[in-house]
């Protein structure tokens, strides 16, 4: 069931042209950056600088798209998921699902998935974009699949997070405003507090947990985090769409 | 067949101290169409949102064919197809699609999700606009699919809230045969506050007032309170009052405003033909005689004002 509402959400995106164009143009923004850092490292690469302090084309390509890619998600997560609950709420038709045989946590994983599986294509791009540099370099698969891993929960837990803050308004466009305030906030809380490594601050930025990936580094404990951020907003949203049926 | 498909009991609800519905109770068998009828804010939506698991009662359950919607809500809302106020459309689908992921949520099996929509499009009359975007249907039309996506799933019960709104007459008539048609297996509940629709599709008739339920019947008995012994007589040269009381069956006269007579007759008696001799024989000048129906909105005006005075 779970996947049957996934599948209608999947299929709302591309009902609109949103979704196509969504795709289209990041995926222009981040082919022109792979471009542009493909023509970069030769020139970077050229001889003037010491062997030692080389970088792999993997790394070189791949910060700047991933540094790209993360960036602009959290542009248009909170563009994909401001209409998830509140489009429905605003046009009456959460009744809909409401009075289908579905239970509360299987409508919300359903929205999440659905916007998570859209996600996972534009994901799925550039990772196949950097895999085409293997045709004429060994390419560092493992850092590639790092970063396209963190990618993935980072744009999951902007999409968990984007759901809850859309299940409180009837308003998709102050969801979207309030998702990338608090996503903002969450990517830069550890910028006023950089002193103090173990602060709960930078425990609680979601750059903070990228980075490892962002190195190259899977660490379980970031895995953790961003597992237990989608499980804390999602468990959110159920709450809040029951208070719905509760209240009134 | 007499399996009850709905059983509400006590349902309340309260809403900031003030109770929208309180203590309804009622039951719905197989085949049976009950209209629920009430004036604007008597809490008809408000407890059909229950029936259909859309809002937790604050005392009271709901079982749809003996499921309890409390403790089993899947099971129980397979068994319902509900029309909200406003028909739940998402708009960017094409009739075709909606009723394709209506069913699939409702749970139709992947190889009967066709034929479902296309039985469901026939009902309907929507047949030629399978391939049309929502949003570009006119109401009645977008009336007609949020119908069809009620009954795709053939539920046991079809709750339709205000299922006419907005429709033309033809399209009204078609509605009401399609809802009589569902009655026969089904059973329905619709609210609207259009009354001759009421004695036209339903069995029962619920009329609930500032949420209590004032009338639970059968139709036959709202039928009756309206047709009572009465005759309404135009004449020209009406005699005084006590001559007609000697015709034989009558037991009250009353001048009305607009100059015509109202007769009361004991039951039973017939006193119409009699009151028609009279008049010729003695010269009144008869010009038009009625049984005098009070109008259902009387009736229903009566239920629910008495509620208010008491």
């Amino acid at each position: 069931m779970i996947l049957k509402v996934a599948r209608k959400e999947l299929k709302s995106v591309f009902a609109s042209p949103m979704g196509w164009v969504i795709l289209a143009l990041l995926q222009f923004g981040f082919g022109t950056y792979f471009l542009n850092g493909v023509n970069e490292y030769f020139e970077v690469m050229s001889g003037a600088i010491r062997p030692a302090e080389r970088t792999g084309v993997t790394m070189f390509i791949g910060q700047s798209v991933f540094g790209l890619a993360s960036f602009v998600m959290l542009f248009s997560v909170p563009l994909l998921s401001m209409r998830l609950i509140s489009e429905e709420r605003r046009s009456n038709t959460l009744p809909f699902l409401f009075s289908a045989p579905l239970s509360l946590t299987e409508i919300v994983l359903g929205k999440f998935i659905g916007l998570v599986a859209f996600l996972t294509i534009l994901v799925a791009m550039i990772a196949l974009m950097l895999c085409t540099l293997n045709a004429w370099a060994d390419i560092d698969f493992g850092y590639l699949f790092s970063n396209v891993f963190g990618l993935w929960l980072l744009v999951a837990s902007f999409s968990a997070l984007g759901l809850y803050f859309s299940s409180l308004t009837a308003q998709p466009v102050v969801a979207a405003i309030i998702t990338f305030i608090a996503l903002f906030g969450l990517l830069i809380v550890d910028r006023f507090l950089t002193g103090d490594d173990a602060s709960i601050a930078n425990y609680l930025s979601l750059m903070h947990h990228f980075q490892p990936f962002a190195r190259g580094l899977i660490d379980t404990a970031d895995i953790t985090y961003f597992l237990l951020f989608i499980i804390t907003f999602l468990t959110l949203t159920v709450r809040r769409l029951d208070a719905d049926r509760l209240r009134g | 067949m007499t399996t009850l498909t709905v059983e509400a009991n006590n349902l309340t609800r309260i809403y900031g101290g003030r109770e929208a519905v309180s203590d309804v109770s009622f039951t719905l068998s197989k085949g049976e169409v009950l209209g629920f009828l009430g004036p604007n804010g008597a809490g008809k939506s408000t407890t059909m949102k229950m029936l259909t698991g859309n809002l937790a009662p604050s005392k009271g359950s709901v079982k749809i064919c003996g499921v309890d919607m409390i403790e089993n809500p899947k099971e129980a809302k397979a068994l319902i197809g509900y029309l909200p106020e406003t028909p739940p459309l998402y708009r960017e689908f094409t009739v075709d699609e909606f009723l394709s992921i209506a069913a699939r949520l409702h749970g139709v099996s992947g190889k009967h999700i066709k034929a479902a929509v296309q039985r469901a499009k026939e009902r309907c009359g929507l047949t030629e606009m399978s391939k049309r975007l929502i949003e570009n249907l006119s109401k009645g039309y977008q009336q007609r699919v949020g119908i069809a996506q009620a009954i795709i799933h053939n539920p046991m019960v079809v709750i339709l809230d205000e299922p006419t709104v907005g429709l033309d007459p033809i399209q009204i008539r078609d509605i009401r045969a399609l809802i009589k048609e569902l009655g026969g297996e089904h059973s329905v509940i619709l609210s609207t506050h259009i009354l001759p629709e009421v004695e036209m599709v339903c069995d029962h008739v619920q009329i609930i007032d500032k949420g209590k339920l004032v009338f639970n019947g059968s139709i036959d008995i709202l039928k009756q309170q309206r047709h009572g012994n009465k005759l309404l007589l135009g004449l020209t040269n009406a005699p005084a009052n006590d001559e007609l009381l000697k015709v034989p069956g009558v037991e009250d006269v009353e001048t009305l405003p607009n100059g015509f007579l109202r007769v009361r007759y004991a039951t039973g008696k017939a006193p119409a033909e009699a009151l028609v001799q009279a008049a010729v024989s003695k010269g009144w000048g008869l010009h038009q005689i009625n049984p005098d129906q009070t109008s259902l909105e009387d009736v229903f005006v009566q239920l629910t004002y008495q509620d208010a005075v008491a």
